[in-house]
């Protein structure tokens, strides 16, 4: 281990490596062997502490082993709707491990993960962090049999990890044929100034949900008296039931290395990263490939385009953390170090990676600023409404004939997008994912646009024969599971709302607890620390908004209702006294209310 | 013309570079805090020192005063609120004051009078939570972390060690010391670091000192948090 450890640090002593050194020391150990960090210690000049926050912050990181094949099946709602718990059982038996935990010959570990990006063609995994969708009976009959003869996944048949694109309505974007290096030479012919004021004209907004618009970011970043600026291309995809990011790269990647390649001419930036998550780890020997081609090509490294132009990308993964998408946390996570949400200001424009002037935008993003890049302002801005110009491409899951991808002008409506991919019977959408809003079959009339429904392109389809209350609970569970632990509202807040969900779905609510679930709700939204605390209680304020009535039923209809079993709680006593006479039991409110 | 900033309709002056948590406590303004203490770099994650700031929730403590900043402090919501989120990291962890050496010394409990905090308000959490008692010298009870980082801050800038850190995620936060075995004892740690007595609660201690100042005599007995805040925090920031 030694060697190995020591081969993979090489002479890159640098701590901001420590993400990507964990990844293959899990990869190839299935946890992190005190030995290693003991050593890494060493080589990085950096305390043990610090590499154990970072393997305890992580999902992907173990401090104890895992089995030889790590089995992870996505909990996304979407997942949940096409059967994952039946499947889930079965995969238990079948394999002989409970989730959570490593089977006795140390061969199989199998748990659950968050969205793994797959909603379009689920139920969704991974393998030792390797995509697998469409998951079967039969297909997992397949899997168990391939870890019980410890087979390679190199020797997997290739259809368990297909990944398909399913993109069913492109449009400005999607349709955009770009000769490789078109947006370069734009630039170049253009001028640097003068493509910032294209872009600037375009009107375009972040793409990840936010809005914040590009021009006026770049130029920022721009004005920092800084040498050293950075241009960060944020593909960390976690919103459940968001996939659009994973096309893109596969479908238009070099768009998206062109639109980087683009803001750093405009920032002055030499080193760029793209930030992918662990979960689209498939993706990542084809997109290195595309960046070394584009380095052969001119394109990128040293003097681009023999203009004297620098500028590389390097591609970082994730390890398993939603946080990361949050930009300051991303650029945490890009240093090797825990998730964790900056304080703001500084804003990353002005101090971001490494404390210097950095831009983060969505793939989305950069994509359209190549397209902007070559076709001009007016080619974008000419599309889309007033205060939303251009298009935005959707993630389209849950009860559809077509789930997918799909490219629509700002201001589309949610009905032709429900008529367009085939969703009859139509309960609601989630509009935006578990952070957006529960849009009611009353609004189909709203459009997306940053000022009516803003979303980052999670829109996740409910027909009627679902339950929004287990919805409302998957999405609160996520939470408590993603947030970082941070700050005291989000940390205990979310943990809060998941045992007062519980209690009011599992029928233990009584008169004020709605009122309760209410009030903290929305103290985590309001004193939370960054965008997932500050959203994690959506779900249940969006849905309580429109279906106030589907909370209330669940109470009982007592004023009081102790906060646990009371019976229950007795359970000791009586086993200590050998007693289990009527005596020895406690009604819980109701019948001393009916004397 | 210096620049200033009114908090409660109150115009304070500050310095560039200054917080809102600075300005205030340096005109005799508390504004109610656990994890800040003047002498570190401001975490702001306790989030106690919310304040509103031209209509918008900020961290006073890492929040840079900016001039004609309108600043809400003392209001009813933020009070209630700020009693919730104490009541919150009460839940949380395991916190026993009649039987705490800390009690009448522990700033968590004196904000929570403070904030005339009356009960738990959430469900317990009944975190399962250790006891280090290996040192010789200083001892974590692991009940009673807060996770506010001052003890992480402490050793890292005062004392030029590495001793804690916060480590996990979520609800699953925890305090980790710098050694092999994860026990105190094997760490560098001396019983006379600023990080062994930087905490605001019960979780470090430093043996065989147990109730050597009796109950009744104790910093928070007598004064109130905001007092003994605005006296010895705003005399150390001013050195």
């Amino acid at each position: 281990m030694k060697q190995f450890i020591q081969g993979i640090v090489g002479n890159n002593h640098q701590a901001t490596h420590l993400l990507q050194i964990l990844r293959q020391i899990q990869s190839r150990y299935h946890y992190i062997p005190e030995a290693a960090i003991e050593q890494l210690s060493g080589l990085l000049n950096i305390p043990r502490t610090q590499i154990i926050g970072v393997v305890e912050f992580y999902s992907f990181f173990h401090l104890t082993p895992r089995g030889q094949y790590e089995l992870l099946i996505s909990d996304s709602i979407t997942d949940h709707m096409l059967g994952k718990k039946n499947l889930l059982d079965y995969l238990e038996n079948k394999l002989g491990v409970a989730v959570g935990e490593v089977r006795a010959d140390g061969v199989v570990s199998l748990d659950n993960t968050s969205c793994t990006g797959m909603c379009d063609q689920g139920p969704a995994g991974l393998v030792n962090g390797y995509a697998l969708t469409r998951l079967d009976r039969s297909g997992i009959d397949k899997i168990a049999a391939l870890i019980n003869q410890q087979k390679p996944l190199s020797e997997w048949p290739s259809e368990l990890f297909q990944v398909d694109d399913n993109i069913y309505k492109p449009g400005l974007l999607l349709n955009q044929q770009l000769e490789q290096g078109a947006a370069l030479r734009a630039v170049l012919q253009r001028g640097i100034k003068e493509t910032l004021t294209e872009i600037d004209k375009s009107g375009l907004r972040g793409r990840g949900g936010a809005g914040f618009k590009t021009a006026i970011k770049w130029q920022f970043c721009s004005e920092e008296q800084q040498a050293e600026r950075y241009a960060v291309c944020n593909a960390d995809e976690g919103e459940p039931g968001t996939f659009k990011d994973r096309v893109l790269l596969n479908a238009l990647a070099d768009q998206v290395f062109e639109g980087m390649t683009v803001c750093a001419a405009i920032i002055g930036a030499k080193q760029g990263f793209l930030y992918l998550r662990g979960e689209y780890l498939h993706l990542y020997d084809k997109l290195q490939n595309i960046l070394d081609r584009r380095r052969r090509n001119g394109l990128l490294g040293s003097n681009i385009l023999d203009a004297g132009w620098d500028f590389d990308i390097e591609i970082c993964l994730g390890a398993g953390a939603y946080i990361c998408g949050e930009e300051s946390a991303l650029i945490e996570s890009l240093e090797g170090k825990a998730g964790i949400p900056r304080n703001r200001p500084p804003y990353p424009v002005t101090q971001g990676y490494l404390g210097k002037p950095t831009v983060v935008n969505n793939v989305e993003t950069f994509l359209a600023a190549a397209g902007i890049a070559v076709n001009g302002g007016d080619w974008f801005a000419g599309i889309g409404t007033e205060k939303s110009k251009g298009t935005k491409i959707l993630s389209i899951s849950g009860d559809c004939a077509r789930p997918g991808i799909y490219e629509y002008p700002f201001g589309v409506t949610i009905q032709t997008i429900l008529h367009d991919c085939g969703a009859d019977d139509v309960l609601g959408v989630q509009v935006g994912g578990p952070s957006g809003s529960f849009i009611s079959d009353q609004e189909f009339e709203r459009k997306l646009a940053f000022e009516d429904l803003a979303t980052g392109g999670s829109f996740i389809i409910f027909n009627t024969s679902r339950n929004i209350l287990d919805m409302v609970h998957n999405f609160t569970d996520f939470f408590a599971h993603e947030s970082c632990g941070f700050c005291t509202p989000c940390r205990v807040g979310t943990s809060l709302l998941k045992k007062q969900m519980d209690k009011i779905v599992e029928g233990h609510g009584s008169a004020g607890d709605v009122v309760a679930l209410e009030e903290l709700c929305q103290l985590v939204k309001n004193y939370s620390h960054c965008g997932l605390g500050q959203t994690a209680a959506n779900p249940i304020l969006t849905t309580l908004e429109r279906y106030p009535d589907l909370y209330q039923s669940r109470l009982k209809e007592i004023s009081y209702e102790p906060g646990f079993d009371l019976d229950g709680a007795l359970e000791t006593a009586r086993r200590m006294a050998n007693r289990d006479d009527a005596g020895a039991h406690l009604a819980q409110i109701e019948a001393n209310e009916h004397e | 013309m210096s620049k200033t900033i009114t908090i409660d309709g109150k115009t304070i002056p500050f310095e560039e570079g200054q917080t809102i948590m600075d300005a205030a406590m340096a005109a005799g303004v508390y504004i109610p805090h656990l994890c800040h203490q003047p002498e570190f770099t401001p975490h702001g994650s306790c989030k106690l020192c919310t304040v509103k700031v031209n209509g918008r929730n900020c961290s006073a403590c890492t929040y840079p005063a900016m001039d004609g900043q309108d600043v809400l402090n003392e209001t009813k919501e933020l009070v209630d609120d700020r009693k919730k989120i104490t009541q919150m990291l009460f839940v949380e962890g395991n916190h026993f004051c009649p039987s705490c050496e800390k009690t009448g010394n522990c700033q968590l409990q004196a904000v929570a009078y403070h904030l005339n905090m009356l009960d738990n308000h959430f469900p317990l959490f009944y975190p399962d939570r250790e006891v280090d008692a290996s040192h010789a010298e200083v001892m974590i009870d692991h009940n009673r972390c807060i996770f506010c980082a001052l003890c992480v801050r402490a050793s890292q800038q005062t004392d030029g060690k590495d001793v804690f850190t916060l480590s996990g995620r979520g609800i699953h936060k925890h305090l980790v010391v710098n050694a092999q075995s994860g026990l105190l004892k094997d760490t560098d740690i001396d019983a006379t670091d600023r990080a062994a007595h930087i905490c605001p609660t019960g979780a470090i201690l430093i043996k065989r000192t147990g109730y050597q100042v009796p109950i009744g005599e104790r910093i928070y007995d007598h004064k109130q948090i905001d007092q003994v805040a605005l006296e010895t925090e705003h005399l150390k920031h001013g050195e």
